[in-house]
């Protein structure tokens, strides 16, 4: 159909049905990919499951490792990783954020400071063993904390601040100038702007950023290897200069047995770190929602 | 004439030769005029003329922009806010701001009135305090069911309010008001210009404006800035409002009220 309402339209070359037709074209394209992923994903997710629901049950989850398949469990595993999880948190958190608000909030904006920004967003994308062998030479050799829950948490520590940092300094900047500007007109000091303005509002960003931190070390099995080296743990860790193993490592472990049977304690292993995952990805959820609920709606 | 005795009681800012500079841009040339109290000075001009530039002085908001640099003297009460000693922190207890876009912190309504008294440390009733703000914002009657919602489910004009009442919670002693109503619409501007009436008999009332006529409707001295060939800002006229507007003694002022230009 063509229309004769524009006497220039001439002057065009309109393609339309061809410019729809590149569009519907990347339409395809894109879905085929999400596609791929998630198919990709509930193999996987297909695959531990039948693999590892039959072994999963209290026992498994309360018990020590052993040569038994039948007896092993991820106890000692599942208690070092709590504890490493929260010691990280710990350092984490009030320094990754300091150092956001200080960045965003206070420092001159200089070649120093921009050397300092980029180098963060450099540390982000260094290789995780990197990390476990500095935390060895570092916090297990030099402070001589030995093969410890501390030197394992100080290690994930820096390994996950520049997530931790950068997601911070994103939920900073996003914040509009006027909520400052309305601030310090009331005759707020900078610091009272940053407490009483800037972190609550970047309070849900902020929380994404941590949780997404905390769910990138609890994966992580390099760094840990490299400074625990453990396994066979047969005892729970009662104070942070405690030896440690995590879940990542103990499921590495069944995983590189030749009996069938450690291969279904792997997968039951995975599927109890894909809840802990799971639920904190869902506490991150909560949060901001909640958050957002309060401060926008 | 006045003596300068009652000149000095009833002038409660005074801009003596103001120079402002965003690094080595020159936004104000020269500017000299007094502010008498409890009345509304209005001030209006071109786009870019430094209208905002000159509004922020007051209350040391450009001092937030690295870059800025400033001369001259502004006098509130007799003393110079630019002094080394004095802290823009206290300045701007002293002179409240209204924004062009409504921005209430994204908390409760409550909060939001009452954050400017809980970080100067107020000692009284917070709640009557901020009730008696409220009521003089003439929000009190739409919001007292909903003080503990957020703010941002206010319409933009209840907002605009609120960000006054958020200003005037503080008592302080002038409110520099920049285009508030460019944001609203003209019964939301018809409030605030209500508003304004009623304000300055308590307070000192700056207000910057494109719109010619609330110039003339709201306010009683009118300031004309335009700009040089430099692009810098300049007062070409300065005087009672009516006189302004009916007997302008320049040309570029009767040219940009009449509209021929700008
Ligand atoms: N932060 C800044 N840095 C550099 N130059 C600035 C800055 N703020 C304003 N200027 C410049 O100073 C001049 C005056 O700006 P100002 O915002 O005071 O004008 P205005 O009269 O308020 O304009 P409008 O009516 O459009 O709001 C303009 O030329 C502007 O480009
Ligand atoms: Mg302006």
């Amino acid at each position: 159909m063509t229309f004769n309402t524009l006497n220039y339209s001439k002057m065009y070359n309109r393609r339309i049905a061809m410019r729809k037709g590149i569009g519907d074209a990347f339409y395809s394209l894109f879905l085929l990919s999400v596609l791929v992923g998630i198919i990709g994903l509930i193999t996987l997710l297909v695959q531990v499951l039948t693999e590892g629901i039959p072994w999963l049950s209290w026992r498994f989850i309360t018990s020590f490792p052993s040569r038994h398949p039948q007896e092993a469990g991820i106890f000692s595993a599942l208690m070092g990783t709590i504890w490493l999880m929260g010691l990280t948190a710990v350092f984490t958190v009030p320094i990754g954020v300091g150092a956001a608000i200080y960045l965003e909030e206070y420092a001159p904006k200089n070649w120093l400071t921009r050397l300092i920004e980029l180098n963060i967003a450099n540390l982000a994308s260094v290789p995780s063993i990197i990390y476990g062998l500095l935390g060895l030479t570092i916090f297990v050799g030099w402070m001589a904390l030995g093969r410890s829950i501390l030197a394992g948490a100080l290690t994930l520590s820096l390994l996950v601040m520049p997530i931790v940092i950068l997601a911070s300094r994103e939920a900073i900047k996003a914040l509009p100038l006027t909520y400052r500007e309305a601030a310090y007109a009331l005759g707020a000091t900078r610091w009272q702007v940053t407490k009483s303005v800037v972190v609550p509002a970047a309070l849900p960003g902020i929380l994404t950023g941590v949780i997404l931190a905390m769910s990138r070390a609890i994966g992580e099995a390099a760094p840990v290897i490299a400074i625990s080296a453990l396994v066979y743990l047969t005892f729970i860790p009662t104070s942070p200069l405690d030896r440690f193993t995590v879940m990542p490592i103990q499921i590495f472990n069944w995983i590189s047995r030749p009996q069938n049977e450690f291969r279904g304690l792997a997968a039951a292993g995975i599927i109890v770190l894909l809840i802990i995952l799971l639920s904190m990805n869902a506490l991150a959820i909560f949060l901001r929602n909640r958050y957002q609920v309060r401060t926008e709606v | 004439m006045q003596n300068s005795n009652y000149l000095y009681n009833s002038n409660i800012l005074e801009v003596k030769n103001l120079n402002v500079w965003y690094r080595a841009f020159q936004a104000l040339k020269e500017i000299s005029l007094s502010i008498p109290r409890h009345h509304v000075i209005a001030c209006i001009g071109p786009s870019g003329c430094g209208k905002s530039t000159f509004l922020r002085c007051f209350n040391r908001m450009n001092d937030l922009i690295p870059g800025t640099r400033i001369s001259g003297q502004v006098l509130l009460d007799g003393q110079d806010i630019y002094n080394s000693g004095v802290d823009p922190t206290e300045i701007r207890t002293h002179i409240g701001m209204v924004f062009q876009k409504p921005n209430p912190f994204p908390k409760s309504i409550f909060d939001n009135v009452a954050f400017g008294l809980r970080i100067n440390g107020f000692k009284g009733n917070i709640k009557e305090a901020v009730e008696s703000s409220l009521r003089r914002a003439a929000l009190w009657d739409e919001v007292k069911d909903r003080l503990n919602k957020s703010a941002l489910t206010l319409s933009g004009g209840q907002q605009q309010r609120l960000c006054i009442a958020r200003a005037i919670a503080i008592q302080p002693a002038v409110i520099l008001m920049d285009e508030p109503c460019s944001a609203l619409d003209p019964v939301a501007t018809l409030k605030i210009e209500d508003l304004i009436a009623i304000l300055k008999e308590e307070y000192t009332i700056v207000i910057v404006t494109h719109n010619i006529q609330q110039a003339a409707r709201v306010s009683d001295y009118t300031a004309f800035f335009t700009m040089a060939d430099d692009r810098s800002g300049i007062l070409v006229e300065f005087g009672k409002t009516n006189e302004i507007f009916s007997n302008p003694k320049d040309k570029r002022t009767e040219d940009y009220i009449t509209g021929r230009f700008g």
